[in-house]
């Protein structure tokens, strides 16, 4: 089952991944044989197989005391910030 | 030679004051700067960092403290997240990324006292199987430079098989530690899921993720395992079982061990590879252990599977990278679509690009059921496949990778040609099982890896059966040629 | 318009107030610098990891419990996957299938009297996001994530509202509901209290549902209703002039008073749910859930009729005193010092007097200035006769702005209550005396001067005549007659 140019083009905003005209057939072909390989998953019998989210089993989610247990570091987190102003982090304007 | 010494040797030795850290690690330093850059393993090294954890575990030491790892210098994978030290991942949207903490892992290992030499090269984002995908440039491999060392930790593989440091840490999400172990004649762990932290280790695949060791040897990797293992409160999936005494449990006999024998593992097994995997299974045999033959007859299935569940748990893991709060920016982004589109357009490697696309497509509308769910439920078949195994026999062992190192740029064109070298590794991270890779031996002068894969939290008896053998070979002592 | 039917459902988020955020460590407390409560999970740095606040699942068990709904024994975390810059990982940790809280319902009062039923189709957990802040900033906007990670519980309705005002009554009824459990503070200023609503019209019978259009973050319970009442409006006329309503996000611009369309989410977002490989399934047993029980409070609905049947009130004065606990337990201190059988008394004043005084000054119940047992030693002397109650108000006032208590006040402004007939008598025959054009009128068949009459009676009396006795007094006067007294 081979992708279109559309298909990659509409993924590829949903992953908000520039791609240019000139890498674009690349990824057509490439992600649609990546595609066709995983079809083979179609061939196997799973009727009535639970999906399987966890390879743990028998373990459930351990549930943490309502305590505050962090301070304010934004000094130093900020230094890996692109761009920050008056403590906020700056993106181009958006407009609701 | 230093970089010749086990862990449990070079410890003794700093014991003994005939060694002090800093000597060690300016040994291993200066074996960097004069082996790296034909291989490209090292990207960041920390000289001074690193001579500042000698001089503490001197310090330490003469205080009177031991301990296994005390004073011993590593290199860690650089998906490792290191306090004030750059955390790459291999890619260029966080080459500039100081990470502000460090990861479980890196702390735990702080706490033993070990001196960090730098930051290994990695396929970008641990994506990849050659170690070709890393922004920084291809890793060679020790054996032969002109052929991968596999990946993503190829790094941390090529380092380790080098000896530019005692052991290297890694990340196996389909194989990483393991293939690239196997392609550089050296032995990799990668424990059960859960049974490490993923703390501050980016996120490539959360459901598949651990971190381990690449080693000179089962020993070694069992002493360092010790201290890496344990429960975390700050990683969810993290399990609170105790963590054997590996070191001590190694010497547990081989007597009356059954090997389970994969028949899906042999098949179309190219014949000088399937030989020397048999020969290693005669030493077992010989040592007490009896093979029998088992089927997983779903295993063919997880490759698929895996480029199926892998990709959309990273497309998600990924839509952090947006240069907003962290990492590289496009520069005047003209809105903020055009700052996200750019920034991680520009940001990422195909590779992983690839992987994102293929991840957001198994998720969408439409083909989420067909994709991720089936996905899933054959993942459920696969994981109850080795259950079944593991009822009749104590451990599997195969080969590790079909083949031995391939030529740099021989497979990089095509993904599902790269993709199908996970195929005897990929099983064991579906179905979160513990394995270890040990070299068995060469096939044109290049390294052939022995995988075990045990049951959930079955780590010493993978380490012991692989200890057993290497007491009674010497594939894993060695070393390439200029590496001595 | 009488052949058109509303369908209403809302989408309530309450901010759970936990100390600590739902997958971080780092405090909630509103209005703190920006990004000074964010930390490495808060701002999705590369390798955290999310772990999960046991407080949340309480409050969202006991929400459940409060809405007789089903709780899940077994539930599961979903990231939904968009690129939005308050949220920082692309995706909120939300719930999808398996929400701990499954089907429940609520009661709501209609205006006429008459109890509606709306159903809860579910309430689940997820992380909030941070905030967009565009004031001062050229071109640019400034992200501000002290808020992302706090818990959020959104509670979404069945569509079984038909007006704006049912819509109004099922969100006062949650908002009450989760104060009264102390799972939420529901500051709407602040954000802790938000709504969405799920709008649509369609022909009175017809079968299916017309096409809804989505109003997001209404902040107040009036805005709510205009803006429900807007989007009717705008969507009968669409589709009355041949057009159709487009499936949409829309805001209420609450100072044009109308909705609009939300142009940055107007594209279909596909959020690829799955579940949340970092968190594990989320195990309910029943003695979590029993615990869980054991702390529910009275609800508000138990309240209300006990205060109806005990107190012999009306079911709306009822649903006015439960409507949060500290009222409820303002207005039973009262009768309680004051005695069960001037229950209505109490209430009257309650509802009255005191609510009058708490929204003048803009304070809440528990910042009353006249604590509980300070009117019952008012209305006790409402109920002794010593004053009447129009002295009471004057009463009431003065202890609300200098804090004395009522017999103080009594006292030193001579307030008793004349209840002497013939001290009456006598300044009723002064004032009869000093109007007679008055009197000759009324005796010649104005009846309205009898208001002039007890006017002046009250005036010469500065008010403290009893006002049943002088009633019965001056009616026997003016007629001629004498007085047996």
């Amino acid at each position: 089952m081979s992708l279109t140019r559309q298909d990659v083009e509409k993924i590829a905003h949903l992953a908000r991944l520039s791609i240019t005209d000139r890498e674009m057939p690349v990824y057509v072909s490439s992600l649609s044989s990546i595609v066709e390989f995983v079809n083979e998953l179609s061939r196997v019998e799973t009727a009535n197989v639970e999906p399987m989210a966890h390879p743990l089993v028998g373990q459930h989610q351990r549930l943490r005391p309502d305590a505050v247990t962090d301070s304010d570091h934004h000094e130093k987190y900020q230094r890996n910030a692109p761009q920050v102003q008056a403590g906020l982090y700056l993106v181009p304007r958006v407009i609701e | 030679m230093l970089h010749d010494l086990s862990i449990g040797a070079l410890a003794d030795r700093l014991a003994a004051k005939e060694l002090s850290s800093v000597e060690l690690t300016r040994h291993f330093l200066a074996r960097i700067e004069r082996l790296n850059p034909a291989l490209n393993a090292v990207i960041t090294v920390t000289t001074q960092e690193a001579l500042a954890d000698a001089a503490r575990a001197d310090a330490r030491l003469a205080a009177g403290e031991r301990g296994p790892l005390l004073g011993i210098p590593l290199i860690h994978k650089d998906i490792f997240c290191t306090d004030g030290v750059r955390t790459s991942c291999g890619s260029r949207m966080l080459d500039n990324f100081i990470a502000p903490y460090d990861a479980t892992v890196v702390a735990k290992l702080k706490a033993a006292g070990v001196v960090m030499l730098g930051k290994a090269n990695m396929d970008e984002f641990a994506m990849g199987s050659s170690n070709e995908t890393s922004y920084y440039g291809p890793v060679r491999n020790p054996w032969d430079t002109t052929k991968v060392p596999g990946g993503s930790s190829g790094g941390s593989a090529a380092a380790s098989a080098a000896r530019l440091a005692a052991f290297t840490t890694g990340t196996d999400t389909g194989g990483s530690i393991r293939q690239p172990a196997a392609l550089t004649g050296i032995t990799g762990v990668k424990p059960t899921y859960g049974r490490v932290s993923r703390y501050g280790m980016v996120a490539f695949a959360s459901s598949l993720d651990q971190a381990g060791v690449l080693a000179q040897s089962a020993a070694d990797a069992a002493a360092v395992l010790k201290v890496m293992a344990g429960f975390d409160p700050q990683d969810s999936t993290s399990v609170d079982v105790p963590v054997p005494d590996y070191p001590a449990l190694l010497d547990a006999p081989l007597k009356g061990l059954k090997i389970g024998l994969l028949r899906e593992f042999f098949d179309g097994l190219e014949p000088r590879n399937a030989k020397l995997i048999r020969d290693a299974l005669a030493v077992f045999t010989a040592l007490g252990a009896a093979t029998v033959e088992v089927s997983l007859p779903h295993l063919p299935m997880s490759v698929p599977t895996y480029y199926v569940v892998a990709p959309a748990e990273c497309s998600s893991n990924l839509s952090r990278f947006d240069g907003v709060r962290y990492g590289y920016r496009c520069t005047s982004p003209k809105d903020l679509t055009d700052l996200y589109e750019r920034s991680r357009g520009e940001g990422f490697g195909a590779e992983v690009k690839r992987r994102i696309m293929t991840g957001t497509y198994v998720l969408s509308a439409g083909y989420f059921d067909a994709y991720y769910l089936k996905a899933q439920r054959v993942r459920r078949l696969i994981t109850d496949d080795f259950r079944a195994a593991f009822e009749k026999v104590d451990l599997l062992a195969g080969p590790t990778t079909p083949t031995p190192a391939f030529a740099i740029g021989a497979k990089i064109d095509d993904p599902v040609t790269m993709y199908l070298n996970d195929i005897y590794t990929i099983g064991a991270n579906l179905a979160g099982l513990p394995g270890v890779s040990a070299p068995c031996g060469f096939v044109d002068g290049l390294p052939v890896g022995l995988q075990l894969i045990g049951p959930h939290f079955a780590e010493a008896r993978l380490l012991s059966a692989a200890h057993q053998f290497q007491l009674a070979t010497d594939w894993h002592t060695r070393r390439p040629r200029g590496y001595e | 318009m009488s052949n058109w039917e509303v369908v209403i459902g809302l989408e309530i988020h309450a901010q759970l107030a936990t100390r600590s955020k739902i997958f971080s460590g780092s405090p909630t407390a509103y209005g703190a610098a920006p990004n000074t409560q964010a930390d490495l999970v808060d701002l999705a740095y590369p390798g955290v990891l999310p772990v999960f606040n046991g407080e949340a699942l309480r409050m969202a068990v006991k929400f459940g419990l409060a809405i007789n709904a089903q709780i899940a024994p077994r539930s599961i975390f979903a990231r939904k996957n968009y690129f939005y810059p308050d949220l920082p990982k692309g995706y909120q940790i939300s719930q999808y299938e398996q929400p701990v809280v499954g089907q429940g319902a609520i009661t709501i009062l209609l205006d006429d009297g008459t109890v509606k039923r709306v159903g809860v189709t579910r309430a689940h957990l997820e992380e909030d996001a941070g905030k967009s802040l565009h004031e001062g900033l050229a071109n640019a906007s400034g992200i501000d994530l002290n808020r992302a990670g706090t818990p959020l519980l959104e509670i979404v309705s069945e569509p079984d509202m038909r007006s704006a005002k049912e819509a109004v009554a099922y969100m006062k009824k949650i908002h009450t509901l989760v104060r009264y459990l102390e799972i939420c503070d529901g500051n709407m200023q602040e954000g802790s209290f938000r709504c969405d609503a799920n709008v649509s019209v369609r022909q009175s019978g017809a079968a299916k549902f017309g096409t809804r259009a989505e109003i997001k973050n209404l902040n107040s319970f009036r805005f709510v209703e205009k803006a429900i009442q807007y989007e009717v409006a705008r969507q009968i006329e669409i589709i009355e002039s041949g057009g159709k309503v487009v499936q949409e996000t829309r805001l209420y611009d609450s100072d044009k008073h109308e909705t609009r369309s939300m142009r940055s989410k107007e594209e279909a977002n596909d959020y690829r749910y799955f579940p949340d490989p970092d968190l594990l399934p989320l195990e309910i047993e029943a003695g979590f859930i029993a615990s869980v029980r054991a702390t529910l409070p009275e609800l508000p609905d138990e309240k209300a009729a006990r205060f109806a049947r005990d107190f012999a009130l009306s079911t709306y004065d009822a649903g006015v005193l439960s409507a949060s606990r500290e009222l409820g337990s303002y207005f039973e201190a009262v009768v309680a010092a004051l005695g069960q059988p001037h229950a209505k008394l109490a209430a009257n004043w309650v509802m009255g007097e005191l609510s009058g005084m708490l929204n003048r000054d803009n304070l809440e119940i528990t910042a009353s200035r006249i604590p509980a047992e300070a009117l019952a030693g008012l209305l006790k002397r409402i109920v002794d006769t010593t004053i009447s109650g129009k002295i009471a108000k004057e009463v009431f006032e003065s202890m609300w702005s200098d804090g004395k208590a009522a017999d103080a006040i009594i006292e030193e402004r001579g307030l008793k209550q004349i209840t002497d007939s013939s001290a009456i008598e006598s300044v009723i025959d002064e004032v009869m005396a000093a109007n007679p054009k008055q009197l000759a009128d009324y005796r010649s068949g104005k009846d309205k001067l009898f208001g002039f009459f007890v006017g002046q009676v009250q005036k010469a009396t500065g008010g403290k005549a009893n006002p049943a006795q002088l009633n019965e007094l001056l009616k026997i006067k003016l007629a001629g007659g004498q007085a047996v007294s």
